[in-house]
């Protein structure tokens, strides 16, 4: 086994993931302490270039036509293979889409221990202590792998990702396992539909949560919208079912987006919504739940009811 | 068709949670148990496949918490045909490795087509239990997945990336699908029909095996203390709504 | 022209919105008069899907006298009666996939006047238990009440954890059995929209300060408490009102007391009527009856006049349903300046709010088939008469019908529990 830090980059028509260079740094400072080196896995078909901007110590760019595509059948084998053959001391993947289709499988045919919603590394006496948060971001739990190697699955914005930016040595391979018989094959992208409103170029967003009742009480939050000039946009549960259209989620799995100011009116704060608008200038949170989490994040809250507060907020705008 | 849908029990997240004395865990014993959210999504998709394909669909957990029965019942009542637990010294909190295994070698015997899965649950400290139910079953994992058709041997499914974009795959059955939204809300099983199936209904018990155990050891768990908090306004909806446009105003930002 | 026994054809019937003629205007629904009434040739199939059911043979016996038209709160402003129904499943209607299904309020006024007993109340319930069941056609409002019950105790979806949260804003102290230890003399059972609805918060506020007066011993379940469950019982969920009677009963069972006060109605008809099936007998009284056996020290403390013009909605459930029809007015009298006018709809004859039998959760449905919502008839009508208040003592109208003055247009109209106009008075 050997001391080194893998980290899986992530990237998605052409382009790498902030995560990627998030793991890069938290990987070079721990590879510091471990004593190895921080390697950046790159997989991908005719992808070189892209390898070549992540500050690690190291890349290796697996190249086959069959990796041109997140797979996450091919992804799995290539990565059981370098994880046998390297023995690293940590592997590290981001807890995302991509990450979460790897993580605990790679436990099972690696047999290393496998951690998860990692938002905290550090090492102690020469050990990794990982802080995961869990619970719905209620609690964090810190735990210290059996044996000294594992896998680790670390949530967005955890770490930095200045930290992991630059370049460094590309070593490029064949994959190591044939990647002929594959299960599951890549068909295309579906990219959300255009013509709605870009959420992310606002320079205020009204955004509404479960709180928001029902469909019928939207258009309260889009006369409010349309008297500050700006749009609607939601977390999760509002597009789920089907109140507004998919591009309007903000969120881990929706849009990130920076407004000046983020009216957030009936969001109780999950960690998958705060990832995509802790980002925001200023943060005004209305919930009738005082406990709610987003008022840890909110620069300022009130705990009345939204519906009230629509029409009164709306007819102050316009008088 | 054959479609197995694997879900577990999780602490009710709206109750508060606290720590144990030890401070090593949740007081899980003082928390009311519920169906994992993202389980309940993967048998509505699994329901609707069977509706629009044919087959039938069975409902498999470990039993934690003693009450997995109600769970199960809920799951026929909204369209499940066979229900399945698996008993033993597996108390709550058991971990995901544990579990993972534990299903795999149930739902070996039950020769799927297709196994579904919350594509996660709030208490996975360890890892998913989709990935590792595949990889126990040879079978190949996609997850985040908020669509699945099945057409002749395959299933083809849609994986969520964030800002909206997905991704199609084709999957040859057998598979394991982690799903995160079914493509349409979990339906209401009337409490009439849930108590009317818990008269009559079979589960099948499987005795599981050995735990593997998580690989890591918590050493603490605690509450994340928020490093700050919002500046509150009291008031009425008049009061507040005046100082939301004070400070629109402020930044520059009011249309005029 | 003479109109005699023959067809009169289709194409030779103009039908028109308004009709003035001669100066008189006969605008009004189409008179079946003139068509061929078809009474032999008919099929029974659908009526008997009703009939056969358990609870439903009494949809069979109606012979088509229309008393019941003349009552329903319904029909006032839509087409619809239980004479209806049973025509109407006649001519081809099946009643379990038709949207009349769900606009019966259970109100009773059909079955008080009802020559032959049709009980609408066991038939509606009986044929929404199998569309439940089977779980289509049911309108996804009540769908979701019906879920949130089941989830978190009550219907408004709120959590569970939270229903005694209104006690710190009441001003006085409200006791809770788990931590009081000890017995205490009256178990006040407050009830969902009580504990959650701003509202319905005002008026167990209320309650709170005049029990604290009276000084009466009691105290309440706080988070053990879970919806009563009576009305999503009478919208077809008989499973998940027996969950929450289980539930309940085995709570009331934990703690002694000597009696039960109920906010609501509903729920004193469902503690009254139906939970001693479920083994649950307790001496229960809905709050009017309970403050007039307290009225000698009561009277004393209603210092402050409320002089202002009162009318009084009799709640369905308490009325019809119950027999309770003095109280109340007892009560609205005891307070000094206040002025009591009776509705031209009122006791037997009260005009339904549209709340009951699933109405509370069916308010979008319930409109696309009506002229106007139940609420706003009866608030036009509280506004005929001259009221400046509209007075409940039933949890669900307060909301319906402060929602129905706003949309009449009758703002100026104040709508107050009982339990409000008492504590004002007293506070003086």
């Amino acid at each position: 086994m050997s001391n080194d830090i893998l980290i899986l980059a992530e990237h998605l028509n052409g382009k790498l993931a902030d995560i990627t260079y998030e793991l890069a740094g938290r990987a070079k400072a721990l590879a510091g302490v471990f004593g190895g080196q921080a390697i950046a896995v790159v997989l991908g078909s005719g992808a070189k270039v892209l390898a070549e901007s992540i500050g690690a110590d190291s890349i290796l760019y697996v190249d086959d036509p069959a990796l041109a595509q997140f797979n996450p059948e091919a992804y799995s084998r290539v990565l059981t293979a370098l994880i046998k053959e390297r023995g690293p001391r940590v592997v590290m993947l981001g807890n995302t889409s991509m990450g979460m289709d790897l993580g605990s499988g790679l436990s099972v045919t690696t047999g290393l221990p496998f951690i998860a919603y990692v938002n905290g590394l550090a090492t102690e006496g020469g050990a990794l202590v990982a802080t995961s948060q869990i619970y719905g971001g209620k609690i964090q739990a810190e735990a210290v792998p059996q044996g000294e190697a594992c896998i680790v699955s670390c949530l967005a914005g955890a770490f930095p990702a200045e930290a992991g930016r630059g370049s460094a040595p590309v070593e490029q391979n064949a994959s190591p396992v044939s990647l002929s018989d594959l299960k599951v094959k890549f068909v295309k992208l579906i990219e959300p539909q255009g013509g709605d409103v870009d959420i992310t170029q606002q320079p205020i967003l009204v955004s509404i949560g479960r709180g928001i009742g029902g469909p019928e009480n939207i258009e309260l939050a889009q006369e409010l919208a349309e008297a500050l000039g700006c749009a609607v946009s939601s977390s999760r549960p509002v597009t789920d079912a089907g109140w507004l259209p998919k591009t309007r989620q903000v969120g881990k799995s929706g849009l990130t987006v920076k407004p000046k100011i983020y009216l957030a009116f009936g969001i109780s704060g999950a960690p998958e919504h705060l990832e995509g608008m802790r980002g925001a200038e200023t943060i005004i949170a209305v919930n009738t739940d005082v406990k709610a989490p987003i008022f840890d994040v909110a620069h300022y809250g009130a705990t009345c009811d939204i519906l009230d507060l629509f029409p009164a907020l709306t007819d102050k705008v316009k008088g | 068709m054959n479609i197995v849908v694997s879900i577990k029990q999780v602490p009710n997240l709206t109750d508060d949670l606290e720590i144990n004395s030890d401070g090593t865990n949740v007081d899980l014993d003082a928390l009311q148990y519920v169906l994992n959210e993202w389980d309940e999504h993967a048998l509505e998709e699994a329901v609707l496949a069977k509706e629009s394909a044919g087959g039938a669909v069975t409902v498999v957990g470990v039993d934690t918490t003693g009450e997995l029965d109600g769970a199960l019942h809920t799951a026929l009542a909204k369209g499940a045909d066979k229900a399945a637990k698996i008993t033993g010294d597996y108390p709550r909190g058991t971990d995901s490795h544990t579990q993972a295994k534990l299903l795999a070698d149930a739902i070996k015997g039950m020769s799927p087509d297709l196994v579904f899965t919350g594509v996660q649950a709030a208490d996975d400290r360890d890892g998913q239990l989709g990935p590792m139910i595949a990889a126990h079953l040879g079978f190949p994992y996609v997850g985040v997945v908020t669509g699945v058709e099945v057409k002749g041997g395959a299933a083809i499914v849609h994986k969520e990336y964030a800002g909206g974009v997905m991704a199609e795959f084709e999957v040859a059955l057998p598979a394991v699908i982690g799903v995160q939204a079914a493509h349409q809300p979990p339906r209401y099983a009337p409490v009439s029909k849930i108590r009317q199936i818990a008269k009559t209904a079979k589960i099948d018990e499987f005795a599981g095996g050995a735990a593997p155990g998580a690989g890591s050891t918590v050493r603490r768990m605690f509450k994340p203390v928020s490093a700050g908090h919002a500046e509150m306004w009291d008031g009425s909806p008049e009061e507040v709504a005046e100082k939301i446009v004070g400070l629109i105003k402020e930044k520059g930002l009011l249309k005029t | 022209m003479a109109v005699g026994l023959d067809k009169v054809k289709p194409e030779n019937i103009t039908e028109e919105k308004t009709l003035v003629v001669q100066g008189m205007d006969i605008s009004g629904h189409w008179n079946r008069m003139f068509e061929q009434r078809v009474i032999w040739d008919y099929d029974l199939d659908n009526l008997e899907k009703v009939t056969n059911l358990p609870g439903g043979e009494s949809l069979g016996w109606c012979y088509g006298c229309a008393k019941c038209t003349g009552v329903c709160p319904v029909d006032i402003v839509g087409d619809y009666s239980p004479r209806k129904i049973h025509r109407k499943t006649q001519t081809g209607t099946d009643l379990f996939t038709s949207p009349d299904l769900w606009l019966c309020t259970t109100c009773m006024n059909c079955l008080r006047v009802c020559p032959k007993e049709v009980d609408m109340i066991k038939i509606m319930p009986a044929v929404r238990e199998q569309v439940v069941l089977a779980g289509s056609n049911v309108p996804p409002e009540l769908q979701k009440a019906f879920e949130d019950t089941a989830k978190h105790g009550n219907p408004l979806g709120q959590p569970q954890r939270k229903r005694a949260d209104w006690v710190k804003k009441a001003g006085v102290p409200v006791p809770i059995m788990k931590d009081l230890k000890r017995p205490v003399d009256t178990l006040w059972y407050v009830g969902s929209y009580p504990s959650y609805h701003p509202r319905g918060i005002d008026a167990a506020s209320a309650a709170a300060r005049i029990f604290n007066a009276l000084g009466i011993d009691f105290g309440i379940l706080g988070i053990e408490e879970k919806d009563d469950g009576d009305s999503q019982r009478l919208a077809g969920e008989k499973g998940l009102f027996e969950m929450l009677a289980e539930q309940n009963i085995a709570t009331f069972s934990k703690y002694e007391f000597n009696r039960m006060v109920v906010t609501g109605p509903h729920e004193f008809n469902a503690f009254k009527n139906e939970y001693p099936k479920y083994g649950g007998d307790f001496k229960v009284s809905h709050y009017t009856r309970f403050l007039v056996e307290h009225l000698d020290k009561l009277k004393p403390l209603l210092k402050k006049p409320v002089n202002l013009k009162v009318t009084f909605h009799d709640p369905c459930y308490l009325g019809r349903h119950n027999g309770e029809y003095d109280a109340p007015r007892e009560l609205l009298c005891a307070i000094p300046g206040l002025e009591l006018v009776e509705m031209g709809r009122c006791r037997e004859n009260g005009y339904c709010c549209g709340g009951g039998g699933g109405g509370m959760w069916l308010d979008s449905f319930t409109k696309e088939h009506t002229t106007m919502r139940l609420s706003e008839r009866r608030v036009r009508e509280a506004a005929e008469y001259g009221a400046d208040v509209l007075a409940v003592c039933c949890p669900f109208e307060v909301s319906r019908f402060e929602d129905a003055a706003k949309s009449t247009g009758n703002d100026k109209l104040l709508v107050r529990d009982i339990l409000e106009l008492l504590d004002e008075s007293m506070r003086g």
